[in-house]
């Protein structure tokens, strides 16, 4: 048996091969459940139905993915130039400090602008943030997958310091209840972000703003400059200086275009849902790596992530809504890491192809003279 | 008394190429016999074949007059050969006497536990006894490059090579640790064992060997002793005889002014170590002017620089009268340089990129390529269809990923982009290295053809032939420096190949 790369990609294999992947995670979780002693079909039914079927699950579903689709998109802006921030998750806590500072600061104004603010300002946060790995990386060729991660610490630190450590501006200090329990302030009526509702599915501001940006993403990359000059040095990068491409402005750019979509992301989660900096909350949720997760399975297509952020966001809130006695929320986990391992796995079948043959294999030698 | 290393008719032939035809070889007990010839000869294939690494198409192979056959390099040394390679197999973070023992099957490497005392003292004596000074538990990272090959030197020692085959061992040493190394050598030779010295200096050759054998295209041309041969004799070995001279075409343009002047031009290598020193030359319209001389005597350096892709520590480069900003492409870009690098895949092109995208990689900035922020994709399709017909490049269609073509063809795909700018000057740098006869002939037609356009072509090659079919002017390059500058017409061979291999002219 031997593996060999394809020369070809037939343009079906991108199509079946995802699926396949997804109906083979589902075929050993399905495995894993009757193990468990959890009928299988049963199982799943339930989950797709706590998924997307019963009244309000796709409503909740989005609320999940919003996050997802913020954190995959600025992932896949970013590992397309083989750039690897992985700081989606600090980078998101900043644009959640940002916004819900700006929040406050504009209480009084027009809803519009401080909403306009607090999406500025989330950018604004996140892009400060990625510019820190990003300097790093383009001057002084430091490893960014070390440095943005070990930036999401300092700032989850930091976002727990402001509210739970410091008598800082963003934190209540109002009553004798924020006193024992602390927490951040409410943010002002005017910074919650609209939501529009068709039939009974909610559609908050973030999730559309979340598609616009991926469309503007994906316009970016395929058909600007720009986006050709990310996927030459992303290919080769010094085929890119050879061509005479600002490589380190490249470098600054999209790790910062990577921060600022992933703030806008952190703002989000202050005025589409949580109307407080919430430190708990966003550190539990990890929003930065499973947008990594989301990236990958996306295969970094900005178009493919926002479907990708539901698919992953409607398991993860399927798992809230299964969570008890009977159903571990372990095993959603395990449903998800499933479908990213056979996903990945799925890749070696795009890119390669296995052949069997039968006696001695014929080698060809590689090796010049 | 049978000689200790014997090949006779040993043939190697690879895909494209026969590496080795019919070479045959020896040396003797306590000799040390130099392998002489220029890169592409078959030295490399030659000491691959006998250590093991390659197995020989025809041909035997007779140690102390035995014939042997190994399968495998372990055979090799265990037949008491080892090879000092050119670049270091050696585990940075160990010390010089774990990488000593490391592959010691039989002795001390064997015990389970390490017997550290043991092995450093088997260490610091045979550096002394050979004069390969190196501290047995430094760190090989910690060491300079010439230490670094004693330790591996000294690997060879330890498992007690009788032939030990040092392939360019001088290339990464100062005159001072080469000097060294030649005692070493001798040491060596005087306690028996051979020494087989691959090279292309002709000075060393003199200096240290006691015979030399000749190998040019894969055959062996000629054994000498080493004390009856001169630089010019061997120099002439080397290079062929056969070589025709000057065969320029006959319509070339009248040159016109200084297109590219470089003056006093400095650069680094890759590890930080001068590569390029005090380089001043001068390209005119029209003309072709080769660098020619043996791989790594700074001819990379010295293109890249030109073209901006490595900074100049010193000097000028002037395209057309205007200064290029040292280290910035995008400058050598503008004052019209055009480049075709080495390295093909991966700086000549974005390998999984489309023939049509890789096409305007230097044109995609400005109109009609591309409009305000937008690329015009109809435009750069229709683009490539038509370089693709011009240039006859053999590709399933423009979407085609640049790695799934042939050498040629993308050298084509290179060469097509490169002319498209309208350049002054064109940097070519071993444009046709790696590709088949009828793609070289194609390759040459368009430098003569830029040429013959006004173009300044400043080519690099290592090959001769080639340097002698296309240049008007001919620069040897060696050890970063130009060693010297002949019009083509006036050069010959033999004069090239002493420059090449370092020789001086008074000899």
């Amino acid at each position: 048996m031997r593996i060999e790369r394809r020369l070809q990609q037939p343009w079906w294999l991108a199509v079946v091969v995802p699926l396949t992947s997804i109906a083979a995670a589902f075929l050993i979780s399905a495995a894993i459940l009757w193990l468990t002693g959890h009928p299988p079909l049963h199982s799943f039914h339930r989950l797709f139905d706590a998924a997307f079927i019963a009244p309000g699950a796709l409503s909740e579903t989005v609320v999940s993915a919003t996050p997802l689709a913020f954190t995959g998109l600025a992932a896949a802006v970013a590992f397309r130039m083989n750039l690897f921030n992985i700081g989606g998750e600090g980078q998101l806590y900043a644009g959640a400090i940002t916004g819900a500072t700006i929040a406050l600061l504009m209480a009084g104004a027009p809803s519009p602008l401080v909403i306009a603010g607090m999406i500025v300002a989330g950018a604004v946060g996140g892009a400060l943030l990625a510019a820190i790995p990003a300097v790093l990386r383009a001057f002084l060729s430091t490893n960014e997958i070390i440095t943005s991660l070990m930036l999401n610490y300092v700032v989850g630190l930091f976002l727990e310091y402001l509210i739970f450590s410091s008598h800082s501006y963003l934190r209540d200090s109002s009553g004798f209840q924020a006193s024992v329990f602390p927490q951040g302030k409410m943010l002002p009526d005017e910074a919650t972000w609209p939501s529009w509702t068709i039939h009974s599915l909610v559609l908050p501001l973030g999730f559309l703003l979340a598609i616009g940006l991926a469309i503007l993403v994906w316009v970016l990359y395929a058909r600007t400059r720009f986006g050709f000059e990310v996927r030459v040095i992303g290919d080769s990068a010094r085929a890119g200086r050879y061509s005479g491409m600002r490589t380190r402005r490249k470098i600054l750019a999209v790790m910062c275009l990577s921060g600022a979509i992933a703030g806008i992301g952190g703002a989000s989660q202050d005025g589409d849902f949580r109307h407080q900096l919430d430190p708990r909350g966003l550190r539990q949720a990890s929003y930065g790596y499973t947008g990594i997760v989301v990236a990958a399975l996306a295969r970094y297509n900005p178009l493919a992530v926002v479907p990708i952020a539901l698919l992953l966001g409607g398991l993860q809130n399927a798992g809230f809504a299964l969570q008890g006695a009977d159903f571990p929320n372990g095993l959603v986990g395990v449903m998800q890491g499933l479908i990213l391992f056979c996903a990945l796995g799925g890749e070696l079948f795009v890119r390669y192809r296995v052949r069997f043959e039968r006696g001695p294999v014929k080698t060809t030698p590689v090796t010049a003279p | 008394m049978p000689p200790a290393v014997a090949l006779r008719g040993i043939t190697k032939r690879f895909p494209a190429v026969v590496a080795n035809d019919h070479v045959d070889f020896e040396a003797a007990e306590g000799e040390v016999h130099a392998l002489l010839g220029e890169n592409g000869a078959g030295k490399t294939t030659l000491s691959n074949i006998l250590t093991g690494l390659y197995r020989p198409d025809e041909g035997e192979i007779l140690l102390l007059g035995r014939p042997v056959e190994f399968h495998s390099p372990r055979d090799a040394i265990a037949a008491g050969i080892a090879m000092v390679h050119q670049h270091f197999r050696l585990v940075s973070p160990f010390t010089v006497a774990e990488n000593v023992v490391l592959g010691d099957q039989q002795d001390l490497g064997r015990a389970f536990l390490l017997r550290t005392r043991a092995i450093e003292q088997r260490v610091a004596e045979l550096s002394t006894r050979y004069g390969l000074a190196v501290d047995p538990r430094a760190r090989i990272w910690q060491l300079s490059v010439g230490e670094q090959q004693r330790v591996e030197i000294l690997k060879a020692l330890y498992q007690d090579a009788r032939i030990l085959i040092l392939d360019e061992p001088t290339a990464v040493l100062t005159p001072q640790e080469a000097d060294a190394l030649f005692e070493t050598i001798r040491a060596m030779a005087a306690d028996g064992r051979t020494v087989i010295f691959i090279s292309h200096k002709l000075h060393e050759v003199k200096a240290v060997a006691d015979r030399v054998t000749v190998l040019r295209r894969g055959r062996s041309i000629a054994t000498a002793s080493t004390a009856e041969a001169t630089p010019r004799s061997l120099a002439a070995l080397m290079v062929g005889r056969e070589v025709e001279i000057g065969r320029r075409h006959e319509d070339r343009p009248a040159v016109g002014d200084v297109v590219l002047a470089l003056d006093g031009v400095c650069a680094d290598g890759d590890r930080g170590v001068p590569a390029v020193n005090e380089v001043s030359l001068e390209v005119r319209r029209g003309e072709i002017v080769a660098i020619a001389g043996v791989a790594g005597n700074g001819q990379r350096e010295l293109s890249e620089t030109i073209v901006g892709m490595r900074p100049a520590t010193r000097g000028t480069v002037e395209v057309g009268g205007r200064r290029v900003r040292s280290g910035d492409p995008r400058s050598a870009i503008r004052a019209g340089v055009a480049y075709v690098p080495e390295d093909r895949l991966g700086t000549g092109v974005a390998p999984t990129m489309s023939i049509a995208s890789n096409l305007v990689l230097k044109s995609y900035r400005r109109a009609p390529i591309s409009r305000g922020p937008f690329l015009r994709f109809g435009r750069i399709r229709d683009l490539a269809l038509r370089a693709i017909d011009k240039y006859d490049v053999r590709a399933s269609g423009p979407d085609e990923p640049a790695w799934q073509l042939s050498g040629g063809n993308l050298q084509k795909i290179v060469l097509s982009r490169e002319f498209s700018g309208e350049p002054a000057v064109l940097v070519a740098a071993s444009p046709t290295r790696g590709l088949d006869v009828s793609s070289i002939e194609t390759v040459h037609a368009y430098l003569r053809e830029a040429a013959s356009t006004g173009v300044g072509v400043l080519l690099l090659s290592e090959d001769l032939d080639e340097i002698l079919a296309l240049a008007d002017r001919i620069a040897v390059m060696y050890e970063g420096g130009i060693a010297g500058e002949r019009e083509a017409g006036s050069a010959t061979v033999e004069e090239l190949g002493l420059l090449m291999a370092g020789g001086q002219e008074e000899d």
